[in-house]
């Protein structure tokens, strides 16, 4: 009965989304669809990331990093032929990649895979470190990605970045990834290697005495964090049309950190709730940075006001959360005293 | 012009880079001993000493060795409130959770140095006592450049007496060693946490008075970098222990400017360098070059 239930909410949400997403093609304007394509990304960034961080345990910062694999993977594959000479004038790309010119979903598949393929490559070594070494690892690969793109001319065009990179993403991609994600997240964590996952976030040491094999496990799940967050990358670069090393800085990473916070980590639909209001919240913030006109005075906008508010949100989430105003994993002991 | 007299001078500019990562990784090495919290937003402390240094020089009367004094005791308390607000509160929970509360501080820093600062890059008022280029058998060199390492032993020469000779000293590496047994003795937490940051705060601020000494351009995020890095320096060392920050500055800084005069080619890579250096140091020795060994215990 209960299961029933469950699946007649999962469709509920499933229809409503669909028709919502119908109608906001419909009748909204352009920059409004924008943003429901950017929260429909940020959903799969913030549940590949809470599948790492909050899932597994692990203290992942390398996000930013992922991403621009993916998104580098989607913009070189797709963009057509005579854009990629155009774009190359410094120094012409690599000739295997010269002629290619793939559809989408091939495309973010590629993006997807090379991202789980650097993730497995980084995570192999770098996993057995425990959280703040692991963090300031995952950090220093996603700079090192960062410094490598802005350097491999011939491959990335540098510091110039890809410009025209075809405007693949709409609603339906961006949003059918989010609940692709949300699906393959829900059915993982169903499953032994869920279980596994749980375990070792509680208590490594434990975890691996009843059996579970910590690399195996560490490095999977990081691979499919790798992995979502390679093609959220690979979408990101298909609605911007223009990427470049600079937009991959550890700021992009602090963002979806921001959203796994706030929707509870190890939490799949706080997360989503999270990723929408955390777009959202941003693009309403914008109103800080510029200046404002109430009638009688004028009041000059301010650079910068958007990301302080952010910040001291994140600090005040933190903060409060702790204090228990907002609901803890449930059967969790990661917040007892250590 | 000899090859010695040019690797002199790429000797000494890697040797003063390397004071100055020193002196910001004593900070993290400090806090990290004993709260175990990397603090991020370090960096953008050493952000705002330089940049309240600026606005002494400027905007005040005061001569510019007196601002050069008071700004990083200000810095100092920025760096006690800095603990107070966002790591007090969350002292005792899981490590992620403060690890995030730092990231954000560290947002916060610089956000609020975009907005109050401006975004706009400033030139650091650099004293003319201290503008000289000095030629020295063919190579000219600017004088900061041996003040830098001078004024990092004296400051190190402090810290060791501070730290081995005081009482409150000895707290603090009481505190380190054991945190629980420490607190049992008598030993006023609180009070030695607030001494940590403002030890760390102020000798962030110093190195970063010398850093616009000695690359003058001063940004809101101009902390970031150095911050990570002087991160990286204390890990390579060994976190946690003084001298080892000192080592791992050093290392850090001469490599990578023995990189850039040495492998031209790989100069766009300068920044990466640092990053390769942590990951290695993270696979054959992760607690660092002077590090204790930790052993898992169950």
């Amino acid at each position: 009965m209960r299961e029933k239930s469950k699946t007649q909410i999962t469709l509920i949400i499933l229809v409503l989304t669909v028709l919502g997403l119908f109608l906001a093609n419909r009748y909204l304007d352009a920059y409004k669809v924008r943003i429901i394509n950017l929260s429909g990304i940020y959903v799969t960034l913030g549940l590949s990331m809470n599948l790492i961080n909050g899932m597994t345990g692990m203290f992942s910062l390398g996000h930013a990093g992922f991403m621009a694999i993916g998104a580098y993977t989607v913009g070189i594959l797709t963009m057509p032929v005579s854009m990629k000479e155009m774009n190359f004038f410094m120094q012409p790309i690599v000739p295997f990649l010269a002629n290619v010119e793939w559809g989408f979903l091939p495309a973010l598949l590629a993006a997807g895979l090379m991202a789980a393929l650097f993730g497995v490559l980084i995570g192999a070594p770098v996993l057995r470190l425990t959280d703040d070494y692991l963090a300031i690892a995952t950090l220093g690969f996603a700079e090192i990605i960062r410094v490598l793109f802005t350097n491999t001319q011939s491959l990335t065009n540098g510091a110039l970045g890809l410009k025209g990179i075809p405007n693949y993403t709409n609603t339906w991609w961006s949003w059918g990834v989010a609940l692709v994600t949300v699906w393959f997240i829900s059915f993982l964590m169903k499953g032994t290697y869920g279980k596994a996952f749980l375990a070792i976030r509680e208590d490594e040491v434990a975890a691996r005495a009843m059996g579970v094999s910590l690399f195996k496990h560490k490095v999977m799940s990081f691979a499919f964090g790798c992995f979502f967050a390679g093609v959220a990358g690979g979408l990101m670069a298909g609605l911007l049309g223009t990427i470049d090393p600079n937009m991959f800085r550890i700021t992009l990473t602090f963002n979806i950190l921001l959203i796994v916070v706030l929707g509870g980590l190890g939490k799949i639909g706080g997360t989503v709730i999270a990723a929408i209001i955390v777009t959202v919240g941003m693009e309403a913030l914008r109103f800080l940075d510029e200046a404002m006109d109430l009638g009688f005075v004028q009041i000059k906008g301010i650079p910068g006001m958007r990301m302080v508010v952010f910040s001291i949100i994140l600090i005040a989430a933190v903060i409060v959360r702790e204090k228990g105003l907002l609901r803890r994993p449930k059967g969790s002991f990661t917040y007892v005293k250590n | 012009m000899g090859d010695v007299s040019i690797f002199l001078q790429h000797l000494t500019n890697g040797i003063s880079l390397g004071s100055l990562y020193a002196l910001i990784a004593i900070g993290y090495t400090m806090v990290y001993g004993i709260l175990r919290l990397i603090n991020f937003a370090h960096g953008d402390i050493f952000m705002l000493g330089v940049y309240l240094t600026y606005y002494g020089v400027t905007y005040t009367s005061l001569p510019w060795w007196l601002v050069f004094i008071l700004a990083p005791l200000l810095t100092g308390f920025i760096g006690i409130l800095l603990e107070r607000v966002a790591y007090k509160p969350l002292r005792g929970s899981a490590r992620i959770t403060i690890l995030i509360s730092a990231i954000g501080a560290s947002f916060l820093l610089q956000n609020l140095g975009i907005v109050i600062f401006g975004g706009r890059p400033r030139a650091f008022p650099v004293p003319q006592m201290l503008n000289r280029v000095i030629r020295l058998g063919g190579v000219s060199i600017n004088i900061v450049t041996f003040i830098i390492p001078a004024v990092t032993i004296l400051l190190l020469l402090g810290l060791n007496y501070f730290t081995t000779k005081t009482k409150t000293g000895l707290a603090m590496r009481a505190l380190s060693k054991d945190y629980e047994t420490a607190s049992l003795m008598g030993i006023d937490i609180n009070r030695i946490i607030s001494i940590t940051f403002f030890m760390g705060s102020f000798l962030a601020a110093i190195g970063g008075i010398l850093w616009g000494s000695r690359y003058p351009q001063l940004m809101p995020l101009m902390g970031s970098m150095p911050g990570l890095k002087s991160f990286i320096a204390a890990v390579v060392g060994g976190i946690g222990n003084i001298s080892g920050a000192v080592m791992g500055g050093f290392i850090l800084g001469l490599g990578e400017i023995m990189l850039v005069a040495f492998l031209p080619r790989l100069s766009g890579y300068r920044d990466a360098f640092a990053f390769v250096l942590l990951i290695i140091i993270l696979l054959v020795k992760p607690s660092g070059l002077m590090g204790d060994k930790v052993t898992e215990k169950v």
